[in-house]
C-alpha cells in the first residue's frame, strides 16, 4: 500500500493509513513510562501500547516517535513491533474479539464459535468488520480452559459460551452496546483505554526507593 | 475426605482476600513482617531445606536458584514469570486473579533474600483481569507500607514494577523473557552465563514462577519441616493442577505431589464428559507429551514418576480427551501453536514446525499418503536437541504422540481418506 510519503532508507513499510504525531499529553505519558525504568529501552513494549492507544494499530509514526525517543532507529522499533501477536499492523475495531481454538477449548465447541463469528461478522481472521466496531482472531489458548469454550473481548474473558450466545454478543458490540459483565474479571474498556492500561499508564509509579 | 490440600488456594474461596484488609485479615503479609527481621542468608537456607522446586515446569530447586545470586553484588534482580501459556495451564491466572497479595509476598521475601531493591513481574499481555489485580495489590501494598520506602518500618526499600509482554509463549522462557522485559524481540539467551551471574541488564537476576513464589510465604511462616511432610521425598509440597477438556469439572485443583492423575481426572474433577471413556490425557501440558493412555491413570503426578512413564510434569496441565475425539486433530492445533511460537532464531524448530503443521493439515484432512509418518518422524527427529531452546524439544511433542501411542489412529486417516471422527 502506497500511502504517498516519501520512501526513506531504512524506514520500515509498514501498512496502515498515516497518523498524526503523537500529542502532547500522550508525549508526556512517554516520558513517564520511560522514567519507570532504569534502561529507557525497557519502556519499548509499553511504548508500543501506547502508540495503539493513540492510533489503533502500531504505526510508522508511531515507530519513528519511540524510535527518537529511546535513540533507537526505526528499524530496531518494527523488529520488536512485529514480533509480537498484541501488535498490530492495521487498525484494529472498537472492540478486538480473539477467539481460542486450542484442544480444550477445541474439545467443547470452539470452531463452531469461531466460524459463527466470522459469518456474523462476514470477514476472516485479522479483519475488521466495514463499521470499525469489532476485529476478530483465532488464538492461542488463552489459560481460562477452566472456562472453555472462552472468547476474550478486548483482553477480558467470556467463558462457557455457545455460537449463539457469542453472536449475540457481536451483535451488541455492532449496535454499539457496552460489553456484558464476564463472569470472571471487569467489563472490558474500548481499544483506547484498553491499551493505556496495557501500556501500564493505570499503575502506581515506583516510590523512589530503589538507587 | 476429599484428596484436596489448600494451602496455596486458601484464600480463593474468601470474600476480599484479593485485597489488603482481606489478605491481612487470612493471615498475609505476616510472613512477609517474619522474613524482615531474618537474616537473608537464613531465608536461603530455609528454602533450600524445604525443598521447594520451580512450578514453572522445569522444576528446578529454588533455594539453589537464590544461593547462586551474590547479593553484595548490586544491584540484583527480582522477576515473577507470570507469562502463562502453556495450553491448558491456568493456575498462576488464577492465583493472580484471586489472591494477588500472596505472589507479591512471595516476591518480597525472594527479594529481600537476594538483596533485590527492585523487582518485576512480567506478566502475560492477554491477562487483562489478572494483571489489573497485580497492579491494584501493588497500589495497596505501598498504601499499607508493604512495599516503597522503609518497608514495615524495617529500613529495607522495594520496589514492584508491573510489566506486560504482547502475545509471545517464548517469553515463558527465562532468558527470552529478560530480552523482553530489556525491550528486544524475545529470543533466548546463550547460556552460560546463566541469570544468576549475568540477568536482567546484566546484574544477578533470580526468575521464580508465579506459583513458585507464592509457597515462599508459607514456607516461611510454617518452617521447611512442615512443608517436607507434604507430597514426596524429592517433590515436597502441594501443586495446583489444571484438569481441562472433555472432563465434568473443569477446574485447578490442589493436592500434595505424588497424587494420581486418576484421583485428579475420576474424583476431582468428575471423570470423563457425559460418561464416556478416557482415551488420553497430558500430564503436564502441551509441552509435556508424548501423551499418556488409559493405562497411565494410576501414576503419581510429581516430577520423577512422570518422567520415569515416559513424559514430563511440564507445568501440571491434564487435558483429558473422551475417545470420540481426535487425537490427531488436537495434535495438529499443538503442532499450528508451535510453528507460530517459534521465535525463528533456529533454523530446524522455525522450519521444522511449519512443515510438519502442513504434514499434520494434509493427513487430518485426508489427503495423506502412506509414506507421510516416517518423513513426520524423521522431521520431528531433525528438530529435538538441534535447537537453541526448549521448545523445539517440545514440538517434536505432538508427532511422537500421535505416531507412536497412537499410529492405528493416523494411518486410519490415510485409508479412509479423511478423519473418522466428528470431533
Amino acid at each position: 500500500m502506497n500511502d504517498g510519503s516519501p520512501r526513506l532508507l531504512g524506514v520500515p513499510r509498514l501498512p496502515g493509513p498515516p497518523q498524526r504525531p503523537l500529542t502532547d499529553p500522550a508525549r508526556a505519558d512517554a516520558r513517564r513510562l520511560i522514567a519507570r525504568y532504569p534502561d529507557a529501552r525497557s519502556a519499548l513494549l509499553p511504548l508500543l501500547y501506547l502508540v495503539q492507544s493513540e492510533h489503533g494499530f502500531v504505526s510508522r509514526e508511531g515507530i519513528r516517535e519511540i524510535a527518537g525517543m529511546l535513540d533507537l532507529t526505526s528499524a530496531e522499533v518494527a523488529a520488536v513491533a512485529t514480533f509480537y501477536t498484541m501488535y498490530k499492523r492495521e487498525p484494529m475495531g472498537r472492540w478486538l474479539v480473539s477467539v481460542c481454538t486450542q484442544p480444550p477449548c477445541a474439545l467443547r465447541g470452539a470452531n463452531r464459535i469461531r466460524d459463527a463469528i466470522r459469518n456474523e461478522c462476514g470477514i476472516d481472521d485479522g479483519e475488521t468488520t466495514e463499521d470499525g466496531m469489532v476485529s476478530i482472531e483465532e488464538v492461542e489458548c488463552l489459560c481460562i480452559c477452566d472456562g472453555a469454550p472462552v472468547v476474550a473481548i478486548n483482553y477480558e474473558n467470556y467463558e462457557k459460551l455457545t455460537p449463539e450466545s457469542a453472536v449475540e454478543m457481536i451483535r451488541g458490540l455492532r449496535a454499539g452496546e457496552a460489553p456484558p459483565k464476564p463472569a470472571r474479571g471487569e467489563v472490558p474498556q474500548p481499544n483506547d483505554a484498553a491499551h493505556r492500561e496495557l501500556a501500564g499508564l493505570n499503575q502506581k509509579d515506583r516510590q523512589g526507593a530503589a538507587p | 475426605m476429599t484428596a484436596e490440600m489448600k494451602v496455596l488456594t486458601a484464600r480463593f474461596d474468601t470474600d476480599g482476600a484479593d485485597r489488603y484488609e482481606g489478605s491481612v485479615a487470612s493471615g498475609g503479609y505476616a510472613s512477609w513482617k517474619k522474613a524482615l527481621g531474618m537474616n537473608p542468608a537464613d531465608i536461603v537456607e530455609t528454602i533450600k531445606t524445604s525443598g521447594l522446586r520451580g512450578r514453572g515446569g522445569a522444576g528446578f530447586p529454588t533455594g539453589m536458584k537464590w544461593g547462586f545470586v551474590n547479593r553484595e553484588d548490586t544491584p540484583t534482580y527480582l522477576v515473577c514469570n507470570a507469562d502463562e501459556g502453556e495450553p491448558g495451564t491456568f493456575k498462576d491466572r488464577e492465583l493472580m486473579e484471586r489472591d494477588p497479595h500472596s505472589v507479591i509476598e512471595g516476591m518480597a521475601i525472594a527479594a529481600y533474600a537476594i538483596g533485590c531493591r527492585e523487582m518485576y513481574i512480567y506478566m502475560r499481555g492477554e491477562f487483562g483481569y489478572a494483571a489489573r489485580q497485580m497492579e491494584r495489590a501493588a497500589a495497596e501494598a505501598y498504601d499499607n507500607g508493604a512495599l516503597g520506602r522503609d518497608v514495615f518500618g524495617s529500613g529495607f526499600n522495594l520496589d514492584m514494577i508491573v510489566h506486560r509482554g504482547a502475545g509471545a509463549y517464548i517469553c515463558g522462557e527465562e532468558t527470552a523473557l529478560l530480552e523482553s522485559l530489556e525491550g528486544r524481540r524475545g529470543q533466548p539467551r546463550l547460556r552460560p552465563p546463566f541469570p544468576a551471574q549475568k540477568g536482567l541488564y546484566q546484574r544477578p537476576t533470580v526468575v521464580n514462577n508465579v506459583e513458585t513464589l507464592a509457597c515462599v510465604p508459607h514456607i516461611i511462616q510454617r518452617g521447611s519441616d512442615w512443608f517436607r511432610g507434604i507430597g514426596t521425598e524429592k517433590a515436597p509440597g502441594t501443586k495446583m493442577f489444571s484438569v481441562s477438556g472433555d472432563v465434568e469439572r473443569p477446574g485447578n485443583y490442589e493436592v500434595p505431589f505424588g497424587t494420581s492423575a486418576r484421583v485428579l481426572i475420576e474424583e476431582l474433577a468428575g471423570g470423563v464428559s457425559g460418561g464416556k471413556t478416557l482415551k488420553a490425557f497430558t500430564p503436564g501440558g502441551a509441552s509435556s507429551t508424548p501423551i499418556f493412555g488409559p493405562d497411565k491413570l494410576d501414576v503419581a503426578m510429581d516430577w520423577e514418576s512422570v518422567q520415569a512413564a515416559g513424559s514430563l510434569l511440564g507445568t501440571g496441565a491434564i487435558m483429558v480427551w473422551a475417545d470420540d475425539a481426535c487425537i490427531l486433530r488436537s495434535m495438529l492445533r499443538f503442532t499450528h501453536f508451535y510453528a507460530h511460537e517459534s521465535c525463528g532464531k533456529c533454523t530446524p524448530c522455525r522450519e521444522g514446525t511449519y512443515w510438519l503443521e502442513q504434514m499434520f493439515s494434509r493427513l487430518e484432512s485426508g489427503r495423506g499418503r502412506d509414506e507421510d509418518l516416517a518423513v513426520m518422524m524423521d522431521v520431528q527427529a531433525n528438530i529435538a536437541g538441534r535447537t537453541f531452546c526448549a521448545l523445539g524439544d517440545f514440538a517434536t511433542a505432538p508427532v511422537i504422540s500421535s505416531i507412536k501411542l497412537f499410529e492405528a489412529e493416523a494411518r486410519e486417516h490415510i485409508t479412509k481418506k479423511g478423519c473418522p471422527f466428528e470431533r
